[in-house]
């Protein structure tokens, strides 16, 4: 550690030194004083015989420190005396920087936080979604969540697997509580044995569920989520052991997760415990999402085959009832494709977060390639500067250090800057990033996120500095020392790394402006989709459930629901009102079931596409704008008889009959032994599962059924068309209706169309945003890169234009003289960003929606754009030119 | 950024010199000058103020240790002496440069050619 304390004793070293040579010369003077000099004389002689007191302080000083990091350190603060003696330049040269790192450090902070951090569960590495599919299974495939699990898949797959340490199911909902202050709807997760035990995150307060927690008719328990515990309960600890009532059936509070605990991707109220009764699971039932912890060692290709080995046990064990043949199933060809669970949570933001991080990445280095020709133009004022310090001995390498130094400081500076405005970013891209971005809560700046900053504003220094610092480093001596303020046409060779950094920009900047146009394509394609509703500004929905416990009769439920609707027409400004077991766009899990129609031909033991099944009131397809393609709506009086009618979509009719108009009269059933229900109208294809998505074939039952296991949807969504929709004052009067019926009724997802349309193209419209802000960023760097090098190139011409306009040129061929330059330029840098884009663009093609990604209109119009845009950044400083005036030039040196 | 110092002397002289004159006694840097030149009979044409930076790199190597004191003239002084390491280090320094000296005076000898 002697080195430390030397690094501590320096200064007191350094005091010594300096105190012993005066003392060295005191006694000498006084020597030579006793001698007879005169004291004057005396002085001076004492001086001379020492030699340079300064030098060799600096010398005996050397003997101690580390001359390199000293003389860096002195590099250091020449720079900083230098950026301080040009502040327009470092003004410049700072924000320019600053605002290119800040824009880096909030897009990295979002992926960082959203790729790239693992999961907040201990050794989230081993926790895996036990996804899988079923090739085999028509209308399956549309599904972006596969095939979920039945319950007798997981007790197959808990009791015999050999690659997990923990396995279980769970599933997202909602729940009504009453009992408190008003009835609310909160959002449930309902979890098998082994979920919580595979997560590993112990409860804050209380405990997990238990084995005898999860028996059928087994005393109610529940978890608490600690916001909901902390809103509701005053974050109490005594909380454990009170009941609460849920769905009307009261549950006791076992235990609440800590802070930050978020259950996979969903956000949740409760935790309530799945109980099933084992011994009459059929094999059907695919509705739950599987969780599991790897062994340590297990790898996610010998979990797959281990679930493949249990597949077989599984339908040999279990059965959908006397007579149903078990391999039936095997026709599905079901797959596992376990996939990480972090995998599952981010889901496909990845490709999107990754073009957005590219292209501010590209910013970066239009912004860092405006900086070098800031740096270059200095350097060159400041040739005289660096001349004179090669005359005094300095070397290349020590000049080109010294450059190195000043453009890395500016851009640790910049970086410093950059993150102040960094954190005002992150809240930005939070506030418009799409809500329903994946663990949009954990984004935030980190350790990570600062060294890549570090990184970032270091790595950008030496960038923007190297070319100045090799280019000007060169010892020249004499020659520049002479030659500076006489120059008289600016070399080829002098302005050629000017050139090719404008020319990269107006590439780079094309590549965006390329993307950007694009998205804008995408979002005008996708605005002008009909979705399969319409006006949904003025569309309010509202989800209300009705659980069992509150009316267990199912005609009652509807009777309730029918009483809502009409409470709910009286309200001032309605136009009309209806209900549907969901509208398109919310992302609800919805049931998705097969379908027999009439006059069909079906094999045995094969199961027919699957179909998505929705229940709707009539008058919601007015309400929601929905066409009625062919046929009649399904009335009342239908619905009360019970009468065996049903409405398809117009891709379902087309499939099964050819048109619309043939369906209406034809008649499917849901299962071999059920009555034939006739099909009376026809619906348009409805975007259900987002712009993007294709329209699903669907079939719209009346919501109360004869089907015995779905006798009536207690779940709905009531959609209200009215001019008022969204205000205050309106939702009020919808509370009271809806209480003015059943006071018990919560009500959940209170918002309107046009907010969950917003929501369903929010990643586009983000990254609109994104490639918008760099696009417009990118252009402006752009177009100041270009003007900056035209309006130096005049300058340095002055006295060559001088001589052309004195020999006779007129201002028009001067004009266009510099105008040819500038734009030779843009169009070299145009031609080199249309391939490059032509490249590029390719890996955004999942973002885009009704056009390729080599859209010519896009790519002429862009191209154009620049173009003129970079002739406009010409003509100033063209115009200029003209202006000089050839007797003032010419004297001018 | 080496300035050339007026030093006739090959490297490691200088050292050689103060470590010897420190072994008879130890001196502050002023005495120490003028004992080196007084001792030589100002043949070696030195700047007094060299010897600081070699006496910096003596104190660095641990050859001699400083310590402030009061001189016989009354000031504040810093009075260095030779440590054991210096003492050997000097050893070895003038058995070599005995060799070297040796070799030389051979080469030069007249006669010989």
């Amino acid at each position: 550690m002697n080195w430390l304390r030397q690094l501590f004793s320096r200064k007191q070293l350094y005091n010594e030194l300096s105190e012993e040579i005066q003392a060295h010369l005191d006694e000498k003077v006084e020597e030579l004083v006793a001698d007879g000099m005169s004291r004057e004389e005396a002085v001076h002689a004492a001086r001379r015989e020492f030699g340079n007191v300064h030098l060799i302080e600096e010398n005996s000083r050397e003997v101690w420190g580390w001359p390199s990091l000293e003389s860096v350190l002195l590099d250091i603060r020449h720079g900083l005396r230098a950026l301080s003696h040009s502040p327009v330049f470092t003004v410049v040269a700072l924000l320019t920087i600053a605002i290119g790192i800040a824009a880096n450090t909030a897009v990295f902070s979002v992926v960082n936080s959203v790729l790239l951090k693992p999961l907040n569960y201990p050794h989230a590495e081993q926790l895996v979604a036990l996804h899988q599919v079923a090739p085999g299974a028509e209308g399956l495939a549309d599904f972006e969540s596969g095939l979920l699990l039945s319950p007798s898949m997981y007790f197959t797959y808990s009791e015999h697997n050999e690659t997990f340490q923990s396995l279980g199911i769970w599933g997202a909902g909602t729940a009504n509580v009453t009992g408190m202050a008003e009835p609310e709807q909160v959002h449930t997760v309902a979890v098998s044995e082994g979920v919580l035990e595979a997560l590993g995150v112990p409860p804050a307060v209380g405990r997990w569920f238990s084995r005898q927690d999860q028996v059928p008719n087994g005393p109610g328990r529940v978890m608490l989520s600690y916001g909901y515990w902390q809103s509701r309960f005053g974050g109490d600890p005594a909380v454990i052991g009170r009941t609460i009532t849920t769905d009307s059936q009261l549950r006791e509070i076992v235990g609440v997760m800590p802070q930050g605990f978020r259950f996979v991707d969903a956000d949740f109220d409760l935790i309530a415990p799945l109980a099933f009764n084992r011994a009459n699971l059929p094999l059907a039932g695919f509705g739950f999402h599987g969780i599991a912890r790897l062994k340590p060692g297990a790898t996610i290709a010998e979990a797959n085959a281990d679930l493949s080995r249990m597949l077989p046990i599984w339908m040999n064990s279990w059965s959908n009832g006397p007579g149903q043949d078990s391999h039936i199933y095997e026709q599905w060809r079901i797959t596992p494709m376990i996939r990480p669970l972090k995998q599952q949570v981010i889901g496909n933001v990845g490709e999107f977060l990754w073009v957005v991080m590219a292209t501010i990445a590209l910013v970066m280095l239009i912004a860092c390639a405006n900086v070098t020709n800031l740096l270059l133009v200095r350097v060159e004022a400041r040739q005289q500067e660096l001349a004179v310090r090669t005359a005094l001995g300095a070397g290349r390498a020590r000049i080109v250090r010294a450059l190195l130094v000043e453009s890395v400081m500016l851009g640790i500076m910049g970086g410093l800057l950059g993150i102040l405005f960094a954190y005002a970013g992150v809240h930005f891209l939070v506030a418009v990033g799409p809500s329903n971005l994946p663990r949009l809560n954990e984004i935030g700046i980190d350790a990570r996120v600062l060294a890549f900053t570090f990184g970032l504003s270091v790595l950008s220094g030496l960038l923007f500095g190297l070319i100045p610092a090799l280019k000007y480093a060169a010892p020249r001596g004499s020659a520049t020392l002479q030659s500076v303020g006489r120059t008289i046409t600016v070399s080829r060779e002098r302005h050629r790394a000017r050139n090719l950094l404008v020319v990269g920009q107006v590439a780079m900047a094309l590549v965006l402006l390329m993307s950007a146009g694009l998205m804008i394509r995408t979002f005008a394609a996708l605005r002008k989709l009909d979705p399969g509703f319409a006006d949904p500004q003025h569309l309010q929905t509202v989800r209300i459930s009705i659980p069992d416990s509150l009316i267990p009769e199912p005609e009652r439920v509807v009777r309730t629901q029918n009483a809502i609707l009409d409470k709910l027409a009286t309200i001032q400004g309605v136009k009309s009102v209806g209900f549907v077991s969901e509208m398109p766009m919310e992302g609800f899990d919805s049931p998705w079931d097969e379908i027999y129609a009439e006059g069909k031909p079906y094999a045995d033991n094969t199961i027919p596409p699957l179909r998505l099944y929705k229940y709707i009131s009539p008058g919601l397809l007015q309400t929601a704008g929905t066409r009625l393609v062919a046929g009649r709506e399904i009335t009342w009086n239908e619905i009360y008889e019970v009468r065996p009618v049903v409405m398809i979509s117009e891709n379902l009719a087309r499939e099964l009959w050819g048109t619309p108009s043939a369906a209406v009269g034809k008649h499917v059933r849901e299962f071999l032994n059920l009555p034939w229900s006739e099909v009376v109208g026809v619906i348009q294809d409805v975007r259900e599962k987002g712009l993007q998505e294709t329209e699903p074939e669907t079939v719209y039952w009346p919501p109360l059924d004869k089907n015995p296991f779905v006798p009536v949807i207690r779940t709905v969504t009531f959609v209200i068309r009215s001019d008022r929709a969204g205000t205050v004052s309106f939702l009020n009067e919808v509370h009271a209706a809806v209480w003015a019926v059943n006071s018990n009724l919560p009500l959940a997802s209170v918002r309107t169309m046009q907010e969950v349309y917003d929501k369903s193209v929010a990643r586009t419209s983000f990254t609109l945003v994104m490639l918008g802000i760099a696009g417009a960023m990118a252009l402006a760097l752009g177009i100041i890169g270009i003007y900056g090098v035209m309006s130096y190139s005049v300058s340095q011409r002055q006295r060559e234009i001088g001589i052309r306009l004195a020999l006779g040129a007129r201002g028009g061929d001067v004009l266009q003289m510099v105008l040819r330059q500038g734009t030779k330029l843009a169009l070299m840098g145009v031609a080199i960003g249309i391939a490059a884009a032509f490249a590029l663009t390719r890996l955004m093609t999942n973002l885009l929606f009704g056009v390729t990604a080599h859209d010519p209109l896009t790519f002429i119009a862009v191209a154009v754009l620049l173009i003129l845009v970079a002739s406009l950044a010409c003509y100033i400083p063209a115009r200029r030119a003209t202006l000089v005036d050839p007797i003032v030039a010419l004297r001018y040196e | 950024m080496k300035k050339p110092t007026q030093r006739d002397l090959f490297p490691g002289a200088l050292e050689m010199m103060i470590l010897r004159t420190l072994k008879r006694q130890p001196l502050h840097g002023y005495a120490l000058v003028q004992q080196i030149k007084r001792i030589s009979d100002d043949l070696l044409q030195i700047e007094e103020g060299s010897l600081y930076p070699a006496l910096q790199r003596l104190l660095k190597e641990g050859f001699v240790k400083a310590e402030w004191g009061i001189s016989s003239t009354n000031r504040r002084v810093r009075t260095y002496k030779l440590t054991p390491a210096g003492a050997k280090h000097l050893e070895r320094e003038v058995s070599s440069f005995e060799r070297m000296l040796k070799g030389i005076t051979q080469v030069l000898a007249p006669g010989e050619l």
